[in-house]
């Protein structure tokens, strides 16, 4: 925690509102081009929103949204059995997005998706706003998890994945960390009872962005080799392309997988990806754009 | 209500017996009930509901922050997940799950504080848990249950299956004899007077309720009139008992087997700015305890009938 978390470093009114289209799921029945293109057009959208509201609020984590963002929007316009009207059916499948301060970009998912009011999105982090800086589910119907402390959506997703193997549902947990959250110990203690006990309908997927708020991971407390960590500890392990939407949905179908084993996801992703300045970039953990940054990036946001 | 000190003699009982039995009977009725323990079978004595739904029991092993996360996870799958560890690890190690997974997401998790307070007196203040009542009562939206006996134990665990929010509950091990009023009901934020008083007021929670009568005993054996207040949840308080207390007697002592920012720092709390009233704390102060078993441990922090005279004593001369 720096002070940039704390103080509001633009000046609100001077930016500008921008509103969302809400697409919903890709439709039943679309090609896997068209499911795609839907997946790519809700990207663009979620990013477009995602960098304003940051701009507005004058605090955020564009970086780790942005390697995210196309993780969540594959989950819920097409992967997840779950729809704003299902959210108190039992047997919706569940997401947790335990990396908590990505919290705009799922926010801005649910809205495009069509879990969130869109408008409500302009209140990001104003006073006695619902959208808080991390999600909390009692404030959001479609947030399963409260999450901002490192460590905890994971265990919690275990919780639900048990009670899915008690009940013989084939209801599914997806599960996002961060990598660098991956330091936390209480993930590999729920690694640990996930792979022991079999609990093949919970995925877990790994934003491996490879930098952390302060440092590349691998110049922090290394993970490597993190595959071989995640198969020892009892997980089917699958590598993709975590912002191509066509790997990424083939990759969410084969949950549960054959084996019965827990599915690890090791998402490949860049940090504030597409953008030209911050990809890749540590400075981008928790930076607010400046209004010639937001312009920038909104123009590379329509020919990426 | 005029229920006087039991006798020395009276039977002791330990009351995870009532927390087991009320579980396996709850767990026949609903489904739902689940169990994650610490690799704390044996000591929180679970085998009877493990031989009668094996497959409802989830033993993370030795893993505390993961314990409460699958607990908060069980609760979002449906279940009535009661978490069972020795107090001391589910409480430090877990807090912040505490704190976030179950209390700021207001799930429905029993937290079952096993061996509390000094109950592991011999094995040193690693795994004394003295600390829980005042951390815990600091956590919004969570109930604090420190039952006094089997009968309060019994009562305590069937409420929290319905509760619908966060609960934690206290069990003891050590020997308690019985000291609710045929017929009690337990309910959260409702102190139960087992003796009447006037001069001073006593009150006590959890293994202290039976002390607290013992000194009231003795007490009127000297003609000082005090009233016990069992105080079964440290969160929510009685408040309007206290007040009464506060107005109708000398001042309060507050008794715990814990230390004394726990019950006493929640009624000092509540107290200070609606009727400033004398008081004394009967507890562990500000330190941490010696080697010994725990009956000695509670003597030698004054937890006993003659050190809560004495305490009753003080604040009667200072009127």
């Amino acid at each position: 925690m720096t002070i940039e978390d704390l103080v509001p470093q633009v000046d609100p009114d001077a930016v500008p509102v921008d509103t969302l289209r809400v697409l919903g799921r890709v439709p039943v029945g679309a090609s896997r081009e068209e499911a795609v293109a839907h997946l790519a057009e809700a990207a663009r959208l979620v990013r477009r929103r995602d960098i304003e509201m940051v701009r507005a609020a004058g605090l955020g984590h564009i970086g780790g949204e942005f390697s995210v963002i196309d993780i969540l929007v594959t989950l819920y316009l097409h992967a997840l059995n779950t729809s704003p009207e299902q959210l108190g059916d039992p047997e919706r499948d569940r997401f947790i997005l335990s990396k908590g301060h990505a919290a705009a970009a799922l926010y801005t998912t649910l809205a495009v998706a069509g879990f969130l009011p869109p408008d409500e999105l302009s209140t990001f982090m104003q006073p006695q706003s619902a959208l808080n800086g991390h999600p909390a589910r009692t404030k959001i119907a479609a947030v399963e998890a409260s999450t901002g402390p490192l460590g905890h959506g994971l265990p919690i997703a275990v919780g639900t994945a048990f009670a899915g193997k008690l009940d013989s549902s084939a209801r599914r947990t997806f599960v996002v960390v961060g990598d660098g959250e991956l330091q936390e110990g209480s993930n590999w203690e729920a690694l640990m009872t996930a792979g022991n006990h079999q609990l093949s309908h919970l995925c877990v997927i790994v934003d491996r962005n490879r930098l952390q708020q302060g440092a590349r991971v691998d110049q922090t407390n290394d993970l490597e080799p993190l595959g071989d960590k995640l198969a020892a500890f009892g997980m089917e392990v699958v590598d993709v392309d975590g912002h191509d939407h066509g790997a990424l949905l083939d990759v969410f179908a084969d949950v549960p997988a054959p084996s019965g084993r827990p599915t690890a996801v090791i998402a490949h992703t860049m940090k504030g990806h597409p953008i030209s300045f911050m990809s890749d970039n540590v400075a981008w953990h928790h930076k607010v754009p400046s209004p010639d940054e937001l312009t920038q990036a909104l123009a590379e946001l329509e020919t990426s | 209500m005029t229920a006087i000190a039991p006798p020395p003699a009276a039977a002791l009982h330990d009351c995870r017996d009532a927390w087991i039995a009320t579980l396996v009977e709850l767990a026949a009725e609903d489904s739902r009930i689940v169990v994650v323990v610490n690799d704390s079978v044996g000591s929180s004595k679970l085998g009877p509901f493990q031989d009668a739904f094996p497959d409802r029991l989830v033993n993370v092993g030795i893993a505390e922050q993961d314990m409460v996360g699958v607990g908060a996870g069980l609760a979002n799958g449906g279940k009535v997940p009661f978490v069972s560890a020795a107090a001391c690890f589910l409480t430090a190690r877990a807090m912040e799950q505490i704190k976030v997974d179950a209390a700021y997401s207001q799930h429905h998790i029993v937290l079952v504080g096993q061996s509390p307070g000094m109950a592991y007196g011999e094995l040193g203040p690693t795994h004394h848990s003295i600390e829980d009542l005042a951390w815990l009562r600091t956590i919004p939206g969570l109930t604090v249950i420190v039952p006094s006996d089997r009968v309060e134990t019994a009562q305590a665990i069937r409420w929290a299956a319905g509760a619908g929010s966060p609960v934690y509950v206290r069990v003891s091990r050590m020997g308690v004899p019985d000291v609710m009023p045929e017929g009690y009901r337990f309910q959260p934020g409702r102190a139960v007077e087992l003796h009447a008083g006037s001069d001073v007021t006593i009150v006590a929670t959890g293994t202290t309720v039976s002390r607290a009568l013992e000194a009231a005993g003795s007490l009127a054996d000297d003609g000082v009139s005090a009233r016990v207040l069992a105080m079964p949840t440290i969160k929510p308080l009685d408040g309007p008992a206290l007040l009464a207390a506060a107005r109708e007697t000398a001042g309060i002592v507050t008794v715990e087997e814990a230390l004394t920012s726990g019950l006493g720092g929640a009624v000092a709390e509540y107290l200070a700015p609606r009727h400033p009233t004398r008081m004394r704390f009967v507890g562990v102060p500000d330190t941490f305890a010696p080697t010994g078993s725990v009956g000695w441990l509670m003597d030698h922090f004054g937890i006993s009938p003659a050190g809560i005279a004495a305490a009753a004593l003080e604040v009667v001369a200072a009127r």
